[in-house]
């Protein structure tokens, strides 16, 4: 019974992730790609110009734009959405019942909200995500090892303060509990900021507005994601352990005529 | 019959009921190393290592891997 119910939530997790990731996906192709094809302009333009032969794959290319950015881009940010979409809904599956007095919907939302923030924009704030043309590509190797080194740091950092603020509730209350629990990780991803080894390989000359908005666009790939995630899979779990859902008064007049 | 009318009272909602650890995990052990396979395929493959040889995985998934926040080339 249990099993199956972990089951079920897991195939509506998937599934919810392959919605909000089909979200996501209409946000990178209209907002995020002009700026991966301004980019993919100025690094051509640069490697031509000095004739590095720095970016050879985009020389050969092996996979043509027109496919890398709808299919190639489609593939990628819908398995990102059911992969995470599975690793959240068993999360959610600990969580339940767990981090307070929330229904599941309430619990899913709060869930995602916590997953955005430690998966993505704690690790984006030091290592943010960058357009063709900026990182070099003898670095990929560091680069690659320090985002999931900062995505793990910080995703056990979550954990860790939420089981620390459940300690604390009996003791100082849910509030201080909370609060205490934020500023404990704060207190350790701080210096983790500040004593990680810095990234920047933007090349001189790249516009800074280009960055910004890439970078923007990335962040609103996530928030999309996420809270899409969030508000489907709530839904989604509500329905699935909460039959008769607490506000819709045609629930209750069904049982009232009983 | 009349006990599930009484029960859902809008001002003090049931804590949920919490899911065994033992139930939960086979299903976060197996599925949750699928999952993390399906994400080092989308975000690391032929980029910083490689488990297929040549460039195709890492070029069909390039602009995602810039919009998501990977680190690509």
């Amino acid at each position: 019974m249990n099993s199956a119910t972990v089951r079920n939530l897991l195939v509506r997790g998937m599934l919810a992730g392959l919605a909000a990731g089909v979200l996501a996906l209409v946000v990178a192709y209209f907002l995020g790609e002009p700026y991966v094809d301004k980019a993919i302009g100025l690094e051509d333009a640069h490697s031509h110009g000095h004739s590095h032969g720095d970016s050879l794959e985009h020389d050969v290319e092996v996979v043509p734009r027109s496919l890398q950015s709808t299919a190639g881009l489609a593939t990628g940010v819908l398995v990102h959405g059911v992969a995470f979409g599975g690793i959240a809904a068993l999360a959610f599956c600990f969580a339940l019942g767990r981090v307070g007095r929330f229904s599941p919907r309430a619990t899913a939302l709060l869930l995602s909200g916590c997953a955005l923030l430690a998966v993505y924009v704690v690790p984006f704030l030091k290592y943010p995500a960058n357009p063709p043309a900026v990182g070099e590509e003898d670095t990929i190797g560091r680069r690659t090892a320090l985002y999931f080194l900062m995505v793990l740091l910080s995703v056990l950092l979550a954990v860790a303060a939420t089981l620390l603020g459940r300690r604390l509730a009996p003791v100082l209350g849910t509030w201080y509990a909370t609060v205490a629990a934020v500023a404990a990780f704060a207190v350790v991803i701080g210096p983790a900021y500040a004593f990680l080894p810095v990234v920047n390989e933007v090349p001189e000359g790249f516009p800074a507005t280009l960055l910004w908005r890439f970078r923007l666009s990335a962040l609103a790939i996530q928030i999309t994601q996420w809270v899409g995630f969030g508000l489907l899979f709530g839904e989604l779990a509500q329905r699935l352990l909460s039959p008769s859902p607490v506000t819709s008064p045609q629930g209750r007049a069904v049982s009232a005529a009983h | 019959m009349a006990q599930t009318v009484a029960q859902p009272t809008a001002a003090t909602p049931a804590v949920p009921a919490t899911l065994p650890l033992r139930a939960i995990a086979p299903w976060a052990v197996f599925f949750g190393v699928l999952m993390l396979v399906l994400l080092y395929f989308v975000g690391a493959e032929q980029g910083a290592t490689s488990v297929f040889s040549g460039t195709v995985v890492h070029e069909w998934v390039h602009d995602a891997r810039h919009l998501l926040g990977f680190p690509c080339h």
